[in-house]
């Protein structure tokens, strides 16, 4: 740790800088001595997998998590960043991409626990509207949370982050939640912070974002730097050789046929918002046949795990030929009925919903298919026996069909990284051979190793003669697998589109809730805003 | 100084054993504190609290008889902590169950049959599942908290005995005693062996606790308990109901502290009286916890809180003092239960202040 | 003093002692803790109370007394379910149990002894109000306490800014941790506030509403406290009107036992109870309420990652 950099040192003197800053997680080195250095005035991006480790050194920037070793230097001095007040205190600020808002308060509300000190809110909410109109991020102080869109959301945790007046400021895969209008208007903001001579970091692992805006790059896997340079002098296939360390699988779907007869249709479907926070469906209408990919896509709470629920029997619905799977109505037949049926279906999240993350990879293979497999998986009539032998063995033949890896024979799912238990999870579904396949977010939070083999399954499972539904808020997953497009906003879809016709300016306008004319509704979509 | 958890990748196994035995002697220390400071002797004290009941065969008899209702009401609480149904009137199931299962001999005492046992316990099962009933339909239609209603619903029972058996059920020749006639021999649980006092309440016990482990551990019907219990989503997705699962986890143990209830009346009192529980149903919830929930854990845990009862009782008359002893014993018990239940989770540390600037914290 | 003066003198004393532990349990489920043991707690701050007064001779040690002896109680709950991220109910369970058993083992001696009771306090002026000015302001000190505390609790919550961080963290306490709220260090507090409540609420029953040791004398009202809270939607305007409904129940009842009015006296101590699962059930019955207003993370175990 003696010595340090002279080379930065003599052209222009860092704002932040770590050196070797270490964290470790039990056996895990989640951050594994990082060397980083962010000048005055530029954006610089952090580019990495999901799980390469750059939450978790953001995370230590902004004092929420205590570093295992190393140094961060602000302003070439040592600093110890104790907890997120002190990072304010220093001039850092951050968005966080999983919003640390609270639903249950006031917009001013959630400003003010950020900032330490008494100011009353009413001062707050006077400021937020005053920085608001000045960056161009419009914002209701008075407004609850919960009634928001996560644009706005979004806003509201960058307004919280300007109030503080910081030198730098991070965001953490902001706009993985935005249209790309939306996104479009973030860079705007992001060159007036740049512009006053802030320092930005931008954390993604979209690399056209990155070569768009960001003055320099740092790159990290599996916890350490892989490289640094201008991301604007590299290719983004060099840029995603240093993120993956190696080449990433091309998705072929060469041999997708003409689709064939109607597998699923829903027709009118409306179903009300189950809770104050959830959506309400109204009139969708979709049709999917056999050996297609339909990809409904759409910014993140605009109905899609209320539509999952829907397609998939957990929620029923009253008007049973609103669903209509294989011909036959089931708009009221619960999920196990619709398995029955050859359907097959894969939630977005995996912990507590898709799989119980405390129970062994085992019993999260009987949860899905305890009644499909009842031959082989139980006996004893109705006492219900469970062979644990025969499950074991199915168990094991999706985990080395779809390269599940894993630390022991049956460890509890939970244990599992993200992308492993996708992959099994998507694999306890394609094992069946469904005939109708319906997944929602089938790569959130997966490498990018593992994503590929996932999205290539699905269309080979679609290639087979399945029908395929696939609910994706990413862009590229969606033009790489879907055969035709559809977006829903608001408890909304808009009719399917070919992929082929589609481009992503009018996915954003869709997003937005502006339709064109070719399907029902539009109007009141518009009127909605 | 503070104590920080690390979540453990895995449930500890060396603990999920350990833990309940690690309890148990914390209990036997803290014991040891408070025999000191009453001013006994806490060698004397705990051997006729903990081993003296155990040196006698009647008082093994006396060991399974209060351990009977422990057992049976656990094994039934232990399905509706698992699947997150927070059952916590049994005691008042208990009441019901009895007073159900005393219809025939109190108001049709003429009717001397050996169908009168059989018909008692099914009745009590019915009676006990009916009031369990209420809360579980109350959650299951309103989500109304089960853990409120039940706890009301135990006082209710108890003022609801209190009436009956000074009122209309009370003994008409019992020189205005609050209790009812005394059972027929046909209505009186009979004795697991012939020289001993133990009646068939410990046979079921252990029947239920046997018949439990087995659905746990290998149906299908275990699964979706345990399943529901961990997650209710997840239940769903897998095509679980989580409502019928509010109304078999309160039927079942409301059923089983029914019979619990009735085993006790006939097997041990052979009259309703206006008290008819030391609390079973509440003690009953230390039970399954100190079991951890496993039905076969339970049987011995139910033996351990048992000889809290005896062991109560003999400390009282050996070294005098209050019988109250046991039931701080019993909540210290739980308290330590859960404490220990952490390790199987979390590994503990130590962290000492200094290295924590602004060590308010 | 006339007849209706009396009849609200004691509902007033019947409430008090739901009001002021209900008041404590809202501020900790409004951080996210749901404290079960109110019970427990409520029964050792009685036997405190009642104990202390005995050996000093003074009430109002007795009430401080009780006080502290839930805040001790509350403690042993925090250090289980905040530190050791033990089970919330099973703890609140073990809570109520230990108190039940701990305080009938410290009474055994006290049983039957006369009590000292807490003497009432004029406010000079305003007792001269008439008809309302005999009711109000000739009051126990622990009335106008409980009183004090709802007001101060509504302000606490709603415009302070330690009360908006209270209630940041009852909605989502990651988050709140993430902006660098101390989470387990105000949960703590709240604890202990509500534990110190339930004491004194204790100490009222046996200072104040019956001055002498009675085993179990809190008879479920610890279990009706937490009722009064789900019924008044968290917020501590309602918890008032909730605990004077409730106190008028209670003084109903043992109204019309007294009177003889025909019905079985079991029948009308039950009275209580019933209307409590009554409540809850007409409270259900608007889910949507019921949803907006419990604390997200009301029970949730939470491990702050460092």
């Amino acid at each position: 740790m003696s010595g340090g950099d002279v080379t930065t040192e003599t052209t222009q003197r860092p704002l932040l800088e770590t050196r070797g800053l270490t964290k470790v997680f039990g056996s895990l080195r989640a951050c594994d001595g990082i060397d980083l250095a962010i000048a005055p005035g530029e954006v610089h991006a952090l580019l990495g997998e999901n799980g390469a480790g750059k939450s978790t050194l953001v995370k230590m920037l902004f004092g929420v998590l205590d570093p295992s070793g190393g140094e961060i230097l602000w302003k070439g001095e040592p600093v110890r960043i104790g907890s997120p007040g002190e990072a304010r205190a220093t001039g850092v600020g951050m968005v966080f991409q999983h919003f640390s808002l609270f639903e249950a308060l006031t917009v001013a509300e959630n400003i003010a626990l950020a900032l330490d000190g008494n100011v009353p809110i009413e001062r707050i909410s006077e400021e937020a509207r005053r920085l608001s109109v000045e960056y161009g991020l419009p914002l209701d102080p008075s407004a609850h949370v919960a009634d928001l869109s996560v644009g706005e959301r979004q806003r509201i945790e960058i307004v919280r982050a300007l109030l503080q007046n910081p030198e730098l400021i991070i965001l953490d895969e902001p706009t993985s939640v935005l249209t790309p209008q939306e996104a479009d208007k973030l860079f705007e903001t992001l060159a007036k912070l740049k512009a006053e001579g802030r320092s930005v970091l931008y954390i993604s692992h979209r690399l056209e974002e990155v070569q768009r805006i960001c003055d320099r790059a740092t790159v990290l896997r599996h916890g350490k730097v892989t490289g640094a340079c201008d991301p604007r002098e590299e290719t983004p296939s060099s840029l995603a050789r240093m993120m993956v360390g190696g080449e990433v699988p091309q998705i072929s779907d060469a041999g997708l046929g003409e689709p064939g007869e109607v597998l699923v249709e829903i027709k009118r479907l409306s179903a009300p918002s189950r809770s104050p926070f959830a959506v309400a469906l109204r009139d969708i209408d979709l049709t999917v046949r056999a050996g297609e990919v339909v990809a409904i896509a759409g910014v993140a709470g605009n109905g899609q795990s209320e539509l999952f629920d829907v397609l998939s029997g957990e929620v029923r619905v009253s008007d049973p030929a609103a669903v209509t799977i294989r011909g036959k109505e089931v708009g009221r037949r619960g999920i196990t009925e619709r398995r029955l049926m050859s359907c097959g279906f894969v939630p977005e999240e995996r912990h507590g919903h898709a799989a119980v993350p405390t129970m062994p990879l085992t019993s999260n293979l009987i949860l899905s298919r305890h009644t499909s497999d009842r031959e082989t998986f139980l006996s004893g009539g109705p006492v219900g026996l469970i062979n644990t032998g025969a499950v074991a063995r199915v168990a094991k033949r999706i985990s080395e069909a779809m390269d599940v890896r894993k630390s022991g024979e049956d460890p509890a799912a939970g244990s599992l990284s993200g992308g492993n238990l996708q992959k099994f999870i998507v694999g306890r579904e394609l094992d069946r051979k469904p005939l109708v396949l319906v997944v929602n977010q089938p790569t959130w939070g997966v490498d990018a190793g593992a994503a590929s083999r996932i999205r290539q399954a699905l269309i080979d499972l679609a290639k087979s003669g399945s029908a395929v539904v696939v609910i994706s808020q990413d862009l590229d997953e969606v033009f790489e697998i879907a055969n035709r497009i559809a977006v829903i906003n608001e408890g909304r879809l808009s009719p399917p589109e070919p992929a082929r016709t589609m481009t992503r300016e009018r996915i954003g306008l869709l997003m937005g809730g502006f339709h064109d004319g070719t399907g029902q509704g539009h109007a009141e979509a518009i009127d909605a805003h | 100084m503070r104590i920080e958890l690390k979540k453990r990748d895995g449930l500890s196994s060396l603990f999920s054993v350990l833990s309940p035995f690690i309890a148990l002697g914390l209990t036997l220390i803290a014991g040891v504190i408070l025999f000191l400071f009453l001013g006994k002797d806490p060698v004397r004290a705990l051997y006729s609290f903990f081993i003296e009941p155990l040196t006698e065969v009647w008082s093994l008899h006396e060991l399974a008889i209060k351990a009977a209702p422990l057992i049976l009401i656990a094994v039934g609480l232990s399905v509706c902590f698992r699947s997150n149904n927070w059952n916590i009137g049994a005691e008042g199931q208990f009441i019901i169950g009895a007073m159900a299962g005393s219809i025939l001999p109190v108001l049709f005492h003429g009717w001397e049959s050996p169908l009168v046992l059989p018909l008692m316990m099914i009745f009590a099962m019915i009676g006990g599942a009916a009031y369990a009933a209420i809360p579980a339909f109350l959650k299951a239609r309103l989500n109304t908290n089960e853990i409120l209603t039940s706890l009301m619903l135990v006082y209710v029972a108890q003022l609801f005995l209190d009436w009956t058996v000074r009122g209309p059920w009370r003994n008409p020749e019992g020189f205005n005693f609050p209790e009812t006639r005394n059972f027929h021999d046909y209505a009186v649980l009979p004795r697991i062996i012939e020289t001993g006092k133990t009646h068939w309440g410990f046979g079921f016990a252990l029947i239920a606790a046997l018949v439990l482990w087995f659905v746990m551990r290998r149906t299908l019907k275990g699964f979706e308990i345990t399943v529901l219990g961990q997650s209710a989503r997840a239940g769903r997705f897998a095509g679980f109901s989580d409502k019928k699962m509010v109304y078999f986890a309160f039927l079942l143990s409301g059923a089983l502290a029914g019979l619990a209830g009735i085993s006790e009346v006939s097997g041990s009192i052979e009259q309703l009286r206006p008290v008819i529980s030391p609390g079973y149903g509440f003690t009953a919830i230390i039970v399954a916890f100190l079991g951890r929930l496993n039905p076969l854990g339970i049987v011995a845990a139910g033996l351990v809180l048992a000889l809290t009862y005896l062991g109560g009782e003999a400390a009282q008359i050996s070294i005098g003092i209050t019988d109250k002893v046991t039931r701080l014993f019993q909540g210290l018990l739980l308290f330590f239960v859960l404490g220990c239940d952490t390790l199987i989770h979390y590994r503990i540390r130590l962290v000492l202040g200094a290295a924590q600037k602004g060590s308010a914290a | 003093m006339d007849m209706t003066q009396a009849i609200i003198l004691t509902i007033i004393t019947a409430a008090t002692p739901l009001l002021l532990a209900a008041i404590g349990e809202l501020v900790v489920e409004r951080s996210g803790v749901l404290n079960l043991g109110l019970e427990g707690m409520m029964i050792m701050g009685a036997v405190a109370a009642f104990a202390i007064a005995q050996v000093t001779g003074s009430a109002g040690l007795g009430a401080l007394g009780g006080l502290l002896a839930g805040m001790l109680f509350s403690l042993l709950f925090g250090f289980l379910t905040l530190t050791l991220v033990a089970n919330q109910v099973a703890t609140g369970l073990a809570l109520t149990i230990l108190g039940l058993g701990l305080s009938g083992m410290i009474g055994e001696s006290f049983i039957g002894l006369p009590g000292l009771k807490l003497a009432a306090i004029e406010i000079p002026l305003l007792s001269d109000i008439p008809f309302l000015g005999r009711v109000l302001f000739n009051q126990d000190p622990i009335f106008y306490i409980s009183i004090i505390a709802v007001i101060g609790v509504n302000w606490f919550l709603f415009r302070s800014r330690a009360g908006l961080r209270l209630r940041a963290i009852g909605d989502n306490h990651s988050s709140a941790h993430a902006l660098g709220v101390k989470v387990v260090r105000t949960r703590y507090l709240a604890v202990l506030f509500g534990g110190a409540c339930a004491g004194l609420a204790g100490a009222h029953l046996s200072i104040v509403y019956t001055p002498q040791w009675v085993e179990n004398m809190t008879a479920g009202r610890g279990w009706i406290a937490l009722a009064l809270v789900v019924f008044a939607s968290w917020r501590p305007g309602r918890v008032l009107i909730g605990a004077y409904l409730f106190g008028a129940v209670s003084i109903g009842q043992l109204f019309a036992q007294s009177r003889g009015i025909g019905i079985p006296s079991q029948f009308l101590s039950a009275l209580p109870y019933i209307a409590t699962i009554a409540v809850l059930v007409v409270i259900s019955l608007n889910r949507r309420m019921t949803l907006i207003n419990t604390p997200a993370s009301l029970g949730k175990p939470f491990v702050p990652e460092r």
